[in-house]
């Protein structure tokens, strides 16, 4: 009974963190982005959402609509208000632009976290589920809508896949994580390259906030620690590999749902943490990380 | 030396100090008690603007360092009666371990991967705190027997103090050889390597001494407030309150980070009436901050009065 639980749990749970890294992964890869506000947008594309579903009485999949377009345009303001200004600016060295993106990102993260604090509370928000109903499952109750957020994932990163290594428009970002500088040269816009990658990274953040708040609930003080999650699921994997932060979303998904099932709930983070640390000490370029 | 008696540091600090040491004199116990607050602060900064400033590491943990220092000093006051002294001196001795335990991830990591190492030590050490509750009074805090003094104006004073001391000390590391090879290790690390420079035992000499100043202050703290916790010590926000004012002031200056700690902390009083927003204006201020002046204020400071 347990077993089959922790297999279902940890499932769903791992497939929306890998979701939630991927799009990291994704802008950290295609723009060179460490952009620690990730946590922030997702919550705003969750707080949204839940926001349109009350005050307007939209249906599920109307309102996660809406939470997903206002993840894409925090994703956009975010890069042209903080990225774009230190990236172009000529007083801020290129050697320390790396950490000058850390700390702005940081900063933006927190003015984010405040703001929907001030506007919605920190209150943890649930949204409708997508498919009400429970099944079973090997005797194992469980909701319908659980189900659908774990293959909801795996759809979007079956999409985004199609995207980058199947159309015209999406081959480029794989070009621009592999060389930037020869894409330039091949006559190709770099700027429309990073307006795309940022389209694409607002939508993942988007989707995985969304589902996120249907599975668990989100509230404006969850941005800092879904960031930090995120962002030791992409270093676990390797900087800028996705299926080395897929893998890595499994690894901590299923840790995590084992020890607060069988040790207790308030350990939950400690064992995906401690593995952390010593691969980053053993072997720092990740899983499949390249360097 | 000459020239740092010619120096327009020394004659706008000296006027600035007298005044600061006044305090008592013209200022209400509240304000007293606020920039007391300003100087632990203020402390926290500079020790992490030697790391951050100067070696080019990004710590996201400074309060990984505070924290053994808070809770060293607390647990040997409470357990074994030490007077303040021994048990400030103990969570140095603490914050040193934990800075070496730091170090040894950024001898080999560099950037974001260390600034995730030290996040998780963080992480690490709240969660740690929370398990053994039963010994650290958990998330609700740890009273200490003994504290500095009951009076406000000596608080402010031995603040104060220690915070002019460690201000001294971190400028004068800064400007020695010490504060140049670190810079170098920062941009650079391999062109440090190659003029035959030991980057890790600068990186380490750093760690220690951004340590033993952090804990120190830490320590300091909890015998002001009377108690340790969590969220006055580890937090991640506190962390962030000390990046943010490092930042503010000015990166690689040493007292930029303090004058930033004092705006920041006087900044959130003025701001109260604010509410909630006060931080999201804050953090807003230092945003613009770092993309239109990424210097900081002292650097914006020291440009004006070179064009003038």
């Amino acid at each position: 009974m347990v077993a089959v639980q922790i297999l279902i749990d940890g499932f769903v749970i791992s497939a929306l963190y890998g979701l939630g890294a991927i799009g990291f992964t994704l802008i950290f890869g295609v723009t060179g982005v460490l952009n620690l506000a990730h946590g922030s947008i997702m919550v705003i594309a969750a707080l949204v959402g839940w926001y349109a579903a009350n005050q307007f009485g939209l249906n599920p999949y109307a309102a996660a609509g809406v939470g997903i377009l206002a993840g894409m345009i925090s994703a956009f303001v975010t890069y042209f208000v903080v990225i774009r200004p230190i990236q172009q600016s000529r007083t801020i060295p290129s050697n320390e632009t790396e950490i000058f993106i850390l700390t702005a990102t940081l900063l933006w993260g927190v003015m984010i976290q405040e703001g929907l604090a001030y506007l919605f509370s920190n209150n943890p928000v649930t949204m409708k589920p997508l498919l009400p109903g429970v099944t079973s499952i090997f005797g194992v109750r469980t909701p319908i809508n659980e189900i659908m957020i774990g293959v909801l994932c795996w759809v979007v990163i079956g999409l985004l896949w199609l995207v980058v290594y199947r159309t015209k428009i999406g081959k480029p970002l794989l070009a621009a994580s592999e060389n930037p500088r020869a894409l330039g040269l091949l006559g190709f816009e770099m700027s429309r390259i990073y307006l795309f990658s940022w389209a694409i990274y607002g939508i993942l953040a988007g989707v995985a906030g969304v589902l996120l708040a249907s599975f668990l609930g989100v509230s404006s003080a969850s941005a800092g620690s879904l960031t930090a999650s995120a962002f030791s699921i992409v270093v676990l994997g390797g900087l800028g590999s996705v299926w080395g932060s897929l893998i890595a979303a499994y690894v901590v998904g299923y840790l995590e749902t084992i020890t607060a099932y069988l040790i207790s709930p308030q350990l939950r983070p400690i064992p995906a943490l401690i593995v952390l640390v010593l691969v980053v000490y053993l072997r720092p370029q990740g899983i499949l990380g390249r360097r | 030396m000459t020239t740092f008696l010619k120096s327009r540091l020394l004659w706008l600090s000296l006027p600035a100090l007298l005044i600061a040491a006044l305090g008592p004199w013209w200022l209400s116990a509240y304000y007293l008690g606020v920039l007391t607050m300003a100087y632990f602060y203020g402390v926290f900064a500079m020790s992490w603007d030697l790391l951050f400033g100067y070696a080019g590491m990004v710590n996201f943990g400074p309060t990984f360092l505070i924290g053994l220092g808070a809770y060293g000093a607390a647990l040997l006051n409470n357990y074994a009666g030490m007077p303040i002294i021994v048990c400030l001196l103990f969570g140095g001795f603490m914050s040193i371990i934990g800075g070496i335990l730091l170090a040894l991830p950024a001898l080999k990591l560099r950037g974001a991967y260390f600034g995730l190492v030290t996040l998780v030590a963080v992480l690490l050490l709240q969660y740690v705190i929370v398990i053994f509750s039963a010994y650290t009074g958990g998330e609700i805090g740890m009273m200490t027997p003994d504290i500095l003094s009951i009076n406000a104006s000596v608080n402010y004073e031995y603040a104060l103090w220690f915070m002019v001391a460690c201000a001294v000390l971190l400028v004068v590391l800064s400007r020695s050889s010490l504060g140049l090879i670190l810079e170098a290790t920062g941009q650079d690390p391999i062109a440090a390597a190659a003029l035959g420079f030991n980057v890790a035992k600068h990186r380490l000499a750093a760690f220690c001494v951004s340590a033993l100043l952090s804990g120190l202050a830490g320590g300091m703290m909890v015998f002001y407030s009377g108690t340790a916790s969590v969220g006055t010590v580890i937090d991640i926000s506190i962390g962030v309150q000390i990046i943010i004012a490092a930042v503010l002031g000015g990166r690689r200056t040493i007292l930029g980070a303090m004058v930033g700690a004092i705006v920041i902390l006087l900044a959130d009083e003025l701001l109260r009436p604010l509410g909630q927003l006060n931080i999201f204006v804050v953090s807003g201020i230092t945003l613009a901050v770092i993309i239109l002046f990424p210097s900081g204020l002292l650097g914006l400071f020291n440009r004006t009065k070179e064009g003038a």
